[in-house]
């Protein structure tokens, strides 16, 4: 088991990579950790006829923050963030699903960028992507354009990027005192690939919920916003009996496979359980954090 | 600049356990098989090849990774320490001396890949719990030991290492 020929190209600038990319389109597949790409080509379920490795493009390498939020550069590892202890409170639901992604040595190789393109359902971080409103920055020869979470995800592992562009950075908006947050998994084994997971975020006011979101991991072909679910608890006082009927219309809004690890139903049953945890534990931190 | 790919092999420049090695190596190469097809240091073993077991786990610049899913090309001007970093002659190194002494391992298959997590592990968090060992080998499969006498060599290893 090794991957068949392909052609291998390792620049060390943006440019050269985006003019690599126009030049051979679809037939080029972009390496970042390789921690998903690795498994396929081994097993040669992908065959590209050229990679275009960015491991040794520096630029993409950084994280910062500044007033108007969180921006991270593709090629930033996931251990990197991991070992920020900062990110605990500034991003506090980002550094609780870090230790989630696959093991240390996963980790220590995987992508920030290779994680959001790779668009799998399954995975922590299209979900906080959605769950935390973030934006994506894309490249190509001729310029830059930004796109949202919500609209990025189009279908099974497919994203709004074509072949000529790549991600060069993810942005997360900062963090809101107010709000309170909540990130769940349900694996057979730490570092699996979820059965089912949530992030759930919510803002109070004065007691009243002016923010929701919940996103699905494992809900279906695409990383999913239960957006039904999210709009009953928009100006409501919270309650454990509105909860329970929004988790239960958040599981409605799922498209579940069945597979080895679990039917359809389960992972709709749980989904119903976990969002429902995830939410009560959304709202006491909320009202912790002064959202009353 | 880009380097132009005339065919598919490039020649490469690494150091492994302090060596310093040049070889022409075919893109495609996993680091695993560079590393023991290449340059005969088989130490490190090739388990389920797709990146799940954790059996060809390095230290790729002081971090554990897997060897499998990393092409050889990617570690040109990087340094790679495999299993035989670890004991110096026939002095083995703590870690490796706990697990001995613990049975923390039967046909010895994973081994290397445990000790190298375990060294990162380690060196991050010099005193884990029980839970923290479990939650930290969890990418590490073991078909002999059922767990437990690993977690006791982890732990061992971890009061060896702090007197040290």
């Amino acid at each position: 088991m090794k991957p068949a020929p392909f052609d291998y190209y390792d620049p060390d600038s943006v440019e050269e990579v985006l003019d690599l990319l126009q030049q051979y389109g679809d037939d080029a597949k972009i390496l970042a950790g390789g921690q998903s790409l690795g498994p396929l080509l081994n097993m040669r379920l992908s065959t590209p006829q050229i990679i275009v490795d960015l491991n040794r493009v520096a630029d993409l390498e950084y994280y910062k923050s500044d007033n108007t939020g969180l921006r991270v550069g593709a090629m930033t590892r996931q251990s990197t963030l991991e070992d920020d202890t900062n990110l605990r409170t500034t991003q506090p639901i980002l550094a609780a699903s870090i230790p989630y992604i696959g093991h240390r040595s996963i980790r220590n190789r995987g992508t920030v960028g290779g994680s959001v393109a790779h668009a799998d359902p399954a995975a922590e971080w299209p979900a906080i992507m959605l769950a935390l409103d973030g934006t994506i920055l894309i490249r190509n020869t001729k310029g830059t354009r930004t796109v949202d979470a919500s609209d990025f995800y189009v279908s099974a592992l497919t994203t709004d990027l074509e072949p000529d562009e790549i991600l060069v950075e993810i942005q997360l908006p900062n963090w809101v005192k107010t709000s309170g947050w909540s990130f769940i998994e349900f694996s057979r084994r730490h570092g699996d690939f979820a059965i089912l997971g949530v992030a759930a975020y919510l803002t109070l006011e004065n007691r009243r919920c002016t923010k929701s979101r919940i996103a699905i991991i494992g809900g279906g072909p695409i990383p999913i916003r239960t957006s039904k679910a999210e709009s009953m608890l928009i100006g409501e006082t919270i309650s454990d009996a509105l909860l329970k009927d929004v988790a239960e219309q958040a599981s409605k809004e799922l498209d579940p496979d069945s597979d080895m690890h679990a039917s359809a139903d389960y992972r709709r049953h749980l989904a119903s359980v976990l969002v429902l945890s995830a939410l009560q534990k959304a709202t006491e931190r909320a009202n912790k954090s002064g959202g009353k | 600049m880009v380097q132009e790919a005339t065919d598919n092999s490039r020649l490469i420049k690494l150091t492994v356990n302090g060596i310093e090695y040049e070889r022409k190596v075919e893109t495609r190469v996993t680091l695993v098989d560079f590393i023991r097809n290449e340059l005969g240091i088989t130490g490190t073993h090739v388990g389920c090849e797709h990146g799940v077991c954790g059996a060809c786990t390095v230290m790729f610049d002081g971090q554990p990774v897997r060897s499998c899913i990393m092409l050889a090309v990617q570690a040109d001007s990087h340094s790679v320490q495999t299993v035989e970093s670890m004991s110096s002659g026939d002095q083995l190194h703590p870690i490796q001396q706990a697990f001995w002494e613990n049975f923390g391992l039967q046909c010895g298959f994973c081994t290397p890949g445990f000790l190298l997590t375990v060294q990162d592990l380690l060196s991050r968090n010099p005193n884990p719990t029980d839970t923290e060992i479990r939650e930290e080998l969890s990418g590490n499969i073991c078909r002999c030991t059922g767990y437990q006498s690993i977690i006791a060599a982890v732990k061992q290893a971890a009061i060896y290492m702090r007197q040290e």
